[in-house]
């Protein structure tokens, strides 16, 4: 038989953080998506240990300042395409002011670093999240319209064709004859 | 930190078709490191040899002599080492029924084979930086359907 999961990405990131942290030995506080700070001075050698052992959970550590900023543009857009509450605001509004830099920074930055725009990435974000969302069964095409903040059904549809080449309900068709083939 | 190339492969007999992806990769910004094929035989060879560096892409043509582009599907997805790669099959044929059984069986991306230079560049250039941003932001691989 097979189960199929559905995961808490948040709840499951701090609480490896938590674990790997602890068990570490340094004080430390988790400020907030992808930042964390310890209260004393941590040996070099030490940050290369828990840089190992972040690897194996997928997390590294990175410290260049462009890097930085372009993981907390992605954390910002995640949080805002992937938070409960549907924001009203613009993209770049709303960079702007939790990131504290003007949008045209950003954009430069994001563009140069990613090889792709911001606009372009949170699209992408929101058709991951659609992709997600058709597969779970549980809310229909309207409802996942609207819970991602699309004017319309079609606008989504279309939003989805542009970007992935193929219309929601294929996809849909192709993942679960997949899923039959494997079973 | 991230490696600061993407490695793709191209398998292909056609000479012509092989000498415009190189060139179109050439002219992309990103930086690229392109290894191509003449069959499916080759290719595999390759890619099961013990030390083999396996790419980020790679791009399988359909109709090869020897072994051809759905064969290599299914050996490559029946190979646990294999599960990074994204796989694009890159191909002649836009028939419907085509496309959605090579997706089926677990190809990411299908392209159809553009008939001019330009919108072969566009094309390869969509693709590899939308692939850059399964490989560098976490998505899940296994809902990466792309056809172009």
């Amino acid at each position: 038989m097979k189960a199929f999961l559905k995961f808490d990405y948040n709840l499951l990131t701090k609480k490896i953080l938590e674990d790997k942290l602890t068990s570490f030995g340094y004080k430390f506080s988790i400020l907030g998506f992808g930042e964390i700070e310890f209260y004393e001075n941590v040996p070099e050698d030490k940050i290369e240990e828990l840089r190992e052992e972040f690897l194996k959970y997928g997390i590294t550590i990175i410290e260049n300042q462009k890097s930085v900023l372009v993981q907390k543009i992605k954390d910002a857009i995640h949080e805002m395409v992937y938070g409960e509450e549907i924001l009203n605001v613009k993209v770049s509004v709303y960079l702007a002011e939790k990131l504290n830099h003007s949008y045209g920074y950003l954009s430069n930055l994001f563009s140069d670093i990613t090889f792709t725009s911001i606009e372009n990435y949170v699209i992408i974000q929101k058709i991951e999240f659609a992709k997600q969302l058709i597969l779970n069964n549980k809310l229909s095409l309207t409802e996942i319209a609207f819970r991602l903040n699309y004017s319309s059904v079609a606008h989504l549809s279309t939003q989805f064709k542009n970007t992935t080449g193929i219309t929601p309900s294929a996809f849909q068709r192709i993942i679960s004859k997949r899923r039959d083939k494997n079973q | 930190m991230e490696k600061d190339y993407i490695h793709i492969i191209l398998a292909d007999d056609d000479e012509d078709d092989r000498l415009f992806f190189t060139d179109a990769f050439d002219e992309l910004k990103m930086k690229t490191k392109v290894q191509t094929y003449n069959d499916g035989v080759e290719l595999m060879n390759y890619l099961m040899a013990e030390n083999a560096v396996l790419p980020n892409v790679l791009f399988l043509d359909l109709n090869m002599p020897k072994k051809n582009g759905i064969e290599c599907l299914h050996e490559i997805k029946a190979d646990k080492r294999f599960d990074d790669i994204a796989i694009a099959i890159y191909s002649t044929s836009s028939s419907e029924e085509h496309i959605e059984e090579t997706f089926v069986n677990g190809a990411n991306i299908y392209i159809k084979k553009p008939n001019d230079f330009n919108t072969l560049k566009k094309v390869l250039s969509d693709v590899v930086t939308i692939n850059w941003q399964y490989h560098t932001s976490g998505l899940n691989k296994d809902n990466f359907l792309l056809r172009m």
